[in-house]
């Protein structure tokens, strides 16, 4: 096990990039704990997958050095670099039972075969697939041989690093709840490093410790799952995190107070004066309707999401969507929509702006 | 599965029905009339029954053909699948030499037969080939005229270097199609590169080794062409497969008879091997994905 | 105007893919297949396209029977999970492609083809090719070939499927509004209960081959005729617990509740009482609510909610609930459940009563 030093790392695909726009992923320093579980988090395009092949050794970066605890890997082959990684659509050895594709990377290690036995049944038990131990893969179902390559991932104890390259895309949901808290319980019990890539918010969001959105092949925002939602570091977080994402609207800023287009609200922190362009945001959770507080608000569509209902709606001339409670009557009555103060988070030129006092 | 039904299909199998019975069980029904009569000649038959077929299974004639037939695509089997399938392990993946390879790679199986049997039978001539007079320059006693032996090398060299590159290509088309994930997983197993062939690559490439192994079976059990080129059959009979004797008593001898019942007897063979092949590999394939 | 299966079934080699299953989808109508992976959502798209045809029974469309009829001689379309376009002909062309089988005139064929794309708003890479399209914008122009051609019939088999989160966030949206301008019957796959409920319009519960209920979503999702249907149609999964209902009061677990309202008419006897992870609280909401003493696994924090992953006696449960809660594994929770969320089902799985809020709810919005 060991920590991650990714320093000044950057990478093109192209032999002699020099524009900013010619790299993947542009230039970063980060440190990323021993024994954490983070999320590369982000749309395609954005470089995560770029970023996991440097840490797995697949890609040899263009600039900077990858570490392993003290140890610089930048140059190491990936079977030298002592990780496990589990990929999009299961890798099993087809032709081998599932014990056998268990213990595969441990009988390759030259381990002990009774510490093997006692590991593959672990294992076996933790993916519940011991009623299948001695069945060939070939013909499993594909979340049962994504489980083995979960399994896989898992079995070796000594693993600097386990990489997940968005392992539950073929997993069906009701199969997703138990596959990802079993990860998340082996993280609790086994404290390895662990870098889980995807796009889907709700898996980054729920598995990690540390969510790292990217965007446009740079870290916008690096933090807890709290964090990126009651503080995103950039609009692109707060639209990207979130469902529906936040609500932005351009405002002008002045102390404590954004004034919209023909409104204002009050915000819960006084800012200085801002350059560029200036933008409030705030969650779809964090506005009300109401009969007559807030700002005037046309209701568009109601949406019934089963625990709670989705309201598009109209506010300042600019498209706003509500999160109100199950059940709640929408009525003619509810004209206006009340932003908590607390709650809004103010932007120039999309990064966050912190505020002072009130 | 039961597919909605459309019945406009049969008429466009249709043409090719009647082709077939024109070019395929007419000459093959007149085959099985002489197989099971006698004749002089003058389109006069007389009715023999299986006398022919007797004749032909206690023949010793052809149990020896069949016997160095079936040596021979055991031979060529054992050399070409293995040489195939390194070959397309060692070829490029991508890039200009990945095209070039191939196109290389199939160039032996553009040349007609005959044109590939009179190359070899130059090439490996004592007197004026490069082969046979430098093996003779270099003091090996190498004539296939009159040395069995040099004569089974020859053909079954020339067998491998026509037909190991369809072996090749199809174990490379196999290769592939095997995702670059399963590397990558296999070198984070720290999986052996003999592991790595023999749980990833020879499982993902069987369906094509099938195809290949079988036709490569029924191709060199019907072999003609090249060796009756090269050799003649010869020396003696000791490259006389049973195409080659089929028709030496078809053509040579004029037995009419006999050789009917053997080439159905052979065209039995070789459906029956093919067919209890087809079904063992298909088996074991089915027994494997339960 | 309607496309009517009447107990169409199929089965393969002696297996059962479709149970006999009868259904009405009327003109104008948004119909959702919900299931889980191989729950028949496929096969049963397949029959109604007549890409197969039914073992049993008849398919009628428009009154008129097509059971035996083939898919090119029916007004159908279909969208996949793979984007799939002519790779070698523009976004145009693709769109047009339909149309020109057809044979319609240069003109109209613009007309349609500009019309369907600036829909899709794909407007702007008419003349791109397919592959120098985003996976969203490729599916797009996969949808409005499908479109164009002004089918009766269009069959969605989980086309998001291989979208980014948040691409797919942004199509589910357009989806409806490009349903309703249609006119067409659409017919939607998907394994997710949330997709079905922003898609709204009518979902039919799919498990094993066997539709065990079709109606209005929210009506299935807050009425579920049986624990099948109410099992499929919750993510997380729902929460179950055996319980006793005797002289008046329900034994739930540990506690009693007072059977009133439609509780009251049930028969004595045991059920499982059914509840979704969202109606599970950490404090006492209402003065009726029951507590429950549960042994905390892992909690998963989404940044304002937080799902708890509990074990109560034997069964495993999953709580959502507001807030970041960031506990320790092990800890001892007591969480809170107001019985007017409660399901109850009988010893065959069927519902007996639905929950008390989900009536009023229902009958609110109807």
């Amino acid at each position: 096990m060991a920590q991650i030093t990714l320093k000044n790392l950057a990478h093109s695909y192209y032999p002699n990039a020099t524009k900013e726009s010619d790299f993947a992923l542009k230039q970063m320093d980060h440190v990323w704990k021993d024994g954490g579980a983070y999320a590369l988090l982000g749309s395609s395009g954005c470089g995560k997958t770029t970023l996991l092949n440097i840490i797995s050794g697949l890609l040899r970066p263009s600039q900077g050095r990858v570490l392993f605890g003290d140890r610089d890997v930048t140059d190491a082959e990936t079977s030298e670099r002592n990780i496990a990684q589990v990929f999009q659509f299961p890798v099993v050895y087809d032709t081998m039972t599932v014990r056998d594709n268990l213990a595969f990377p441990l009988r390759n290690r030259g381990m002990d075969p009774k510490y093997i036995a006692e590991r593959v049944q672990a294992i076996a038990q933790m993916i519940g697939m011991e009623d299948r131990l001695s069945r060939k893969a070939q013909g499993l179902t594909a979340d049962a041989k994504q489980k083995i390559s979960l399994g896989r991932g898992m079995v070796r104890e000594d693993v600097n690093a386990i990489l997940f390259d968005e392992p539950l895309t073929v997993i069906d949901p009701h199969m997703k709840w138990e596959l990802r808290t079993q990860l998340k319980k082996l993280h609790r019990d086994f404290g390895h490093t662990m870098i889980y890539v995807t796009h889907d918010q709700t898996e980054a969001l729920t598995f990690a410790d540390k969510v790292v959105v990217m965007y446009d092949g740079r870290v916008v925002q690096m933090g807890t799952p709290e964090e990126l939602f009651e503080t995103p570091a950039h609009t692109f977080v707060g639209y990207f995190i979130g469902s529906p994402g936040m609500n932005l609207f351009n405002a002008k800023i002045e102390g404590n107070r954004a004034h919209l287009q023909g409104a204002s609200v009050s915000l819960g922190a006084a800012y200085g004066p801002l350059s560029g362009r200036t933008q409030i945001g705030i969650r779809p959770e964090y506005v009300t309707l109401s009969r007559g507080e807030g700002l005037p608000c046309r209701i568009r569509r109601v949406e019934d999401v089963g625990r709670h209902r989705l309201i598009r709606a109209e506010v300042a001339g600019q498209p706003i969507s509500i999160v109100a409670p199950e059940g709640m009557e929408i009525g003619a009555d509810l004209t206006h929509a009340a932003f908590a103060p607390g709650k809004i988070n103010v932007y120039a030129d999309d990064w966050r702006v912190t505020g002072g006092a009130a | 599965m039961i597919k909605t039904q459309n019945n406009k299909a049969w008429f466009l199998v249709l043409p090719v029905l009647v082709v077939v019975a024109f070019s395929a069980v007419l000459p093959l029904m007149t085959v099985v009339n002489y197989a099971l009569n006698d004749t002089f000649g003058n389109n006069k038959f007389f009715w023999v029954g299986l006398e022919w077929f007797e004749e032909m299974v206690t023949s010793s004639r052809l149990h020896d053909a069949l016997g160095r037939q079936i040596l021979f695509s055991a031979i060529i089997l054992t050399i070409q699948v293995p040489l195939g399938i390194y070959i397309a392990l060692n070829m490029p993946k991508k890039g200009f030499w990945a095209s070039f390879c191939l196109v290389l790679m199939s160039l032996p199986l553009l040349i007609p037969f005959n044109v590939v049997g009179t190359i070899w039978q130059i090439f490996g001539r004592v007197d004026i080939g490069l082969l046979g007079h430098t093996l003779g320059a270099l003091g090996i006693d190498y004539n296939y005229t009159n040395d069995p032996f040099d004569a089974w090398m020859t053909v079954i060299v020339m067998d491998v270097w026509h037909w190991t590159s369809l072996v090749a290509l199809l174990a490379y088309a196999g290769l592939q199609s095997i995702p670059q994930a399963y590397y990558q997983a296999a070198k984070i197993d720290q999986a052996s590169r003999w592991a790595v062939f023999r749980y990833i690559e020879l499982p993902k490439m069987q369906g094509v080794l099938l195809i290949a192994i079988l036709l490569r079976f029924m191709d060199s059990f019907m072999i003609y062409t090249e060796p009756f080129v090269v050799t003649g059959g010869g020396p003696g009979n000791s490259t006389t497969f049973l195409s080659i004797d089929l028709v030496k008593m078809a053509i040579g001898q004029f037995d009419l008879g006999p050789a009917a019942a053997f080439s159905l007897m052979y065209f039995l063979v070789i459906l029956l091997v093919s067919w209890v092949f087809f079904t063992v590999m298909t088996n074991l394939d089915r027994q494997e994905s339960k | 105007m309607a496309l009517e299966l009447h107990s169409v079934s199929r089965s393969v080699e002696g297996r059962v893919h479709i149970h006999p299953t009868t259904l009405t989808l009327q003109k104008g109508t948004m119909n959702v297949l919900l299931g889980p992976t191989l729950s028949g959502k496929t096969s049963l798209m397949r029959l109604m396209a007549g890409l197969d045809a039914p073992t049993t029974g008849r398919i009628h469309w428009d009154g008129k029977d097509v059971t035996g009829l083939r898919v090119q001689d029916r007004k159908v379309a279909m969208v996949y999970q793979q984007f799939i376009n002519y790779p070698g002909l523009t976004v145009y062309e693709n769109i047009a492609s339909p149309l020109r089988i057809m044979g319609r005139d240069a003109k109209d064929i613009d007309k349609a083809v500009r019309e369907t794309a600036e829909m899709m708003r794909l407007t702007p890479m008419l003349q791109r090719k397919p592959l120098e399209l985003s996976g969203g914008q490729q599916q797009r122009c996969a949808l409005a070939r499908a479109l164009v051609k002004g089918a009766g019939l269009v069959l969605l088999d989980e086309p998001l499927a291989n979208l980014d989160y948040k691409l797919r966030e942004e199509l589910r949206i357009e989806i409806p509004r490009i349903f309703e301008a249609s006119g067409a019957i659409f017919v939607y796959a998907t394994t997710e209960p949330e997709e079905a409920l922003l898609l709204g319009g009518n979902t039919a519960a799919l498990h094993e081959g066997q539709v065990t209920q079709f109606g209005p979503t929210p009506q299935v999702y807050r009425q579920p005729a049986d624990m099948t249907t109410a099992r499929v149609f919750s993510d997380p999964p729902m929460n179950f617990l055996p319980c006793t209902k005797a002289g008046g009061q329900l034994a739930l677990g540990e506690a009693t509740a007072p059977a009133t309202g439609s509780f009251a008419a049930l028969a004595d006897g045991r059920y499982t009482a059914g509840f979704r992870a969202n109606h599970l609280t950490l404090e006492r909401t209402s003065a009726d609510a029951v507590p429950f003493r549960c042994t905390l696994g892992v909690t998963e924090i989404t940044g304002s909610e937080t799902f708890l992953h509990l074990r109560h006696g034997g069964d495993k449960w999953v709580g959502l609930v507001h807030g970041v809660h960031d506990l320790a594994d092990g800890t001892e929770v007591t969480v809170w459940l107001d019985p007017a969320h409660v399901y109850f089902f009988d010893a065959e799985g069927r519902l007996a009563a639905a929950a008390a809020y989900a009536r009023s709810d229902v009958k609110g919005a109807a």
